[in-house]
């Protein structure tokens, strides 16, 4: 129960009562739902740059995601639950990944791996996207370039916990958002510009000026 | 079939007589000796193709009029004594002073008498960027001179195909390895972001969804003239291309 | 004897129709009895089958393009008729942002471009710019700078080996490969603290220096490593199937390898013998004693005789790396380049101001240019930079291997079939951070 605030394309944010209790059977099929999700979540590597060899590195035998029940890579988004974004995202893919994103059946999350992923890294240039959360929604961030596995496992059990806690009655979790049909954008631009905007000061140590 | 035996190489292919490869050391700034080609380059071609020789941490660099820098490239590669058989790179500088032209420069190594030169034809900003294409003579140039195009807006004469590669075909901000073009394009972040998410708006990435017409925008010329009128009701159709 | 005509429709072995899509009439002569007499052949008993290309789009999303690249192909039935590839989905604008760092701000961006090969990256990074700076580093480095070089060779032919296997359908392979690269990471991670993306080298010398033990553990590194070579080896080898998916494959000769600017592996396996290391040296490769593979046919299964023959010869190379290894300062006795020690830069101030100065306007080159190549796992790789007497170099280009490797792909996989794309891209072994960069 509580409210539950969606921000809806053109920045207003409206928010849901979820008024039904939750009942015995509800809590149980939510916990067994979950559990099923969490348990097999089955990622779909939207690898392009250096954080994919970590990827591939924890998916191999000394760090093993099999036992997170995610060895199973679904290289089709229409079968796949984790769209795992690892590595930089340039401009020239970004419609690529808003594809494959919008191709993935729900429900479905998303893991920015690396620095790139998440902010932009160290790319602050004409024709890197800043960060994959301007382009799609994100569940989990992985910081680190690339991360460690030892990370990126820590941000898969954090998306894990994050499936335990849904909850079946909240139908604004699984809907899909729908980008503004002009600009094909998911939040506002002002979001944009704000999120891209080069961080604190590390700009001006170079004493560029840029 | 069974699997052939190879026999491993101990030394490179160069000729015979070639001087010995050794690991530079006390590389002097400037001076030291020249390539000999550059010397055999201006009897060759005379003093108005070969604008200057310099020496620079002992790479030689021959710089050659814009126009006649196919011809250079092929005399290097087809003479017994040159032998320039290997284009290593073809790209181009821009200085920070407005006023300086702007280089193309081609790096050229000739295996067999392990050698190496670099080529530098300037072209003055005013006038439009152009310089001849080597492609007929080294295929490499293809897409290393696409890229020059791509990031500085340099024309080459007899590209079979020159078009953007690196960034997007219709990206409109510029050439952004220019001066000019800041560090973080033009445009404001939601505008690239925009502006890229329409470049290919109903792109499809998987074999069931790819229909000819949408790539059919997109491929050279030749292919889509093999390829006929396209599909029918395709956009080729409704443009009443042939 | 009365015989009797009349058409039959005849069923053909193929579809049994004619070029309007009707059952084809042939006239038919039998006796009473219904024998056979004679039968007319129809004028096009076969009909012609027409087809079209098909154009198929692989990418930029796809497990087996290694990296984000889109191949378009025009297919006839199963056989490439043309391929006409796509990149810049990783473009990252490095050599744009080159020109806005000092020179050693530049070198975590060289561990992003190829990412499989870090190490050879950094060092080729510091070999250009030392040469743009006019000095040269120290015995100790230069040892160190081989072992780095040697080890990233490693690395980048085992991520080729175990993906290329995992595109032909074996997925064993991969899980040996990384495992090694697993032992390798430890030791890059002794050694500079980070696994992948290094950042080893610095202008003048290195990042830091080896920890005490550290060579014991490359000692057995390569005392286990050949064990894993020969494993894959008689894994894939001799092995039927991969011998018959790889052979005859995406076959360039020498003078197809040079017009189209192959280099490395590629270029090698194709019978082109120039390995940077031998032909244009640095770092004194001309005092290690080691062979260089070269192969005759330039098809699939020459470029993984000669990569895996090149992990061999990489271990070679460490082993007398690390016999010769001397004592000594990493770092060149440069002020304009290394900083001070740091007791001194904390307790005097001449030093304090030299370090002040050397990290925020960083270290300054006279004007002039140069480009020093080095052998890299993909092949010939070299920094070219211009100086204009600033700190940030006016042009920073990156000669990418991988780059020239691939424009050749469409040549390579003409007349092949679809499968057969997938394999042969596989052994250009690209990597699309180098490609787009």
């Amino acid at each position: 129960m509580g409210l539950i605030a969606r921000p809806e394309p053109g920045g207003v944010v409206r928010g849901e009562a979820d008024v039904s209790p939750d009942s015995w059977v509800t809590t149980r099929l939510d916990f067994l739902v979950n559990w099923a999700r969490a348990n097999s979540l089955w990622p779909m590597p939207f690898g392009t740059a250096c954080c994919a060899i970590e990827f591939m590195a924890t998916a191999a035998s000394r760090y093993d995601l099999a036992r997170f029940g995610m060895e199973r890579l679904s290289y089709s988004p229409r079968q796949a639950d984790v769209l795992l974004c690892a590595g930089r995202v340039p401009y020239k893919l970004a419609p690529v990944i808003r594809r494959i994103y919008q191709q993935m059946p729900q429900p479905k999350w998303v893991i920015a791996m690396g620095a790139c992923a998440s902010t932009g890294g160290m790319f602050d240039n004409y024709s890197m996207v800043q960060g994959i959360d301007t382009i799609i929604p994100v569940d989990v961030y992985v910081p680190g370039c690339p991360p460690r596995p030892e990370g990126l496992m820590y941000g898969i059990l954090m998306l894990q916990e994050k499936v335990k806690q849904e909850r079946l009655r909240d139908r604004a979790l699984r809907r899909e958002m729908e980008p503004d049909p002009e600009s094909q954008l998911y939040i506002p631009a002002s979001a944009i510009n704000e999120l891209s905007e080069p961080f604190g000061n590390s700009v001006h140590q170079t004493r560029s000026g840029l | 079939m069974p699997p052939r035996a190879f026999q491993p190489y101990a030394a490179g292919s160069a000729v015979a007589d070639a001087e010995a490869p050794r690991t530079p050391v006390n590389v002097p700034h400037r001076g030291g000796p020249a390539n000999p080609s550059a010397a055999a380059l201006r009897a060759a071609f005379g003093e108005d193709v070969v604008r200057r020789v310099d020496v620079v941490w002992g790479e030689t660099t021959v710089y050659v009029e814009a126009s006649r820098a196919a011809d250079v490239v092929r005399w290097l590669k087809e003479d017994a004594g040159q032998r320039y058989d290997y284009l290593v790179d073809v790209t181009a500088v821009e200085y920070r002073e407005p006023e300086r032209p702007i280089e193309v420069v081609w790096h050229l190594r000739s295996l067999p008498f392990r050698r190496f030169l670099r080529l530098k034809a300037e072209l003055d900003k005013a006038a439009p960027l152009e310089v001849p294409s080597v492609v007929a003579l080294h295929r490499s140039a293809d897409w290393l001179e696409r890229e020059v195009y791509d990031m500085f807006g340099v024309r080459f004469e007899g590209h079979p195909d020159l078009r953007r590669i690196l960034m997007w075909e219709t990206y409109r901000e510029g050439h952004p390895l220019r001066k000019d073009f800041p560090l973080r394009g033009r445009f404001s972040r939601a505008e690239q972001l925009r502006q890229a998410l329409r470049t290919e708006p109903e792109a499809h990435y998987s074999m069931e969804e790819i229909t000819v017409a949408e790539a059919f925008a997109h491929l050279p010329a030749d292919m889509r003239a093999r390829l006929g009128a396209g599909p029918k009701g395709g956009p080729a159709e409704q443009a009443g291309v042939e | 004897m009365a015989t009797t005509k009349r058409t039959v429709e005849v069923a053909l072995s193929t579809n049994g129709l004619d070029r309007d899509g009707r059952p084809q009439r042939v006239p038919l002569v039998t006796d009473a009895g219904g024998n056979v007499l004679t039968m007319e052949a129809p004028a096009a008993l076969e009909p012609e089958l027409e087809g079209e290309h098909m154009l198929i789009n692989i990418g930029p999303q796809h497990p087996a393009t290694h990296g984000v690249l889109r191949l378009v192909l025009e297919l006839d039935g199963e056989t490439v008729v043309r391929c006409v590839p796509h990149i810049g989905y990783l473009h990252s604008g490095f050599e744009k942002m080159g020109e806005y760092r000092q020179y050693n701000q530049i070198i975590p961006w060289t561990d992003r471009e190829d990412y499989l090969n870090s190490p050879g990256n950094n060092v080729a990074f510091a070999l250009g710019a030392e040469r743009l700076f006019g000095v040269e580093c120290t015995e100790r480095a230069k040892v160190l700078r081989v072992i780095a070089m040697e080890l990233s060779r490693i690395m980048s032919h085992l991520v080729w080996m175990g993906t290329t296997a995992v595109d032909i359908g074996a997925f064993t392979p991969f899980l040996w490969t990384f495992q090694e690269r697993e032992n390798i990471y430890n030791l890059l991670e002794g050694w500079v603290g980070a696994r992948l993306t290094t950042s080893m080298t610095r202008v003048g010398g290195m990042a830091a220096d080896l920890p005490d033990g550290w060579t014991d553990g490359l000692r057995k590194f390569l005392r286990g490593f050949p064990a894993t070579l020969e494993e894959s080896d008689r894994m894939l080898t001799k092995n039927g199937i991969w011998v018959g998916r790889t052979v005859g494959l995406g076959a360039m000769n020498a003078e197809e390898a040079l017009h189209y600017g192959l280099s490395g592996p590629m270029a090698r396996a194709s019978g082109v013998a120039y390995d940077v290391r031998k032909d244009f040296p640095y770092l004194d490769y001309e005092t290690y004693d080691f062979d260089v593979p070269v192969g005759t046919n330039g098809d699939v299964y020459d470029r993984y005789l000669v990569r895996l023959e090149e992990m061999r010869e990489s271990v070679r190379i460490l082993e007398q790396a690390l016999a010769r290894l001397p004592e000594g300062p990493i770092n060149v006795d440069d002020p304009r380049l290394v900083l001070p020690p740091k007791h001194k830069a904390q307790s005097e101030m001449e030093s304090m101001i030299h370090h002040f100065k050397l990290v925020m306007e960083g270290p300054r080159p006279p004007v002039g240019e140069c480009y020093v190549p080095v052998e890299s796992s993909k092949g010939e790789k070299g920094y070219y930079f211009v100086s204009d007497g600033t700190a940030k170099p006016v042009r920073w280009r990156i000669r990418p291997p991988a780059f020239v490797n691939l424009s050749a792909i469409p040549k390579m996989v003409e007349g092949h079939l679809l499968s057969d794309v997938i394999v042969i891209n596989a052994s250009i072994d690209i990597v699309m951070g180098e490609i787009d960069r």
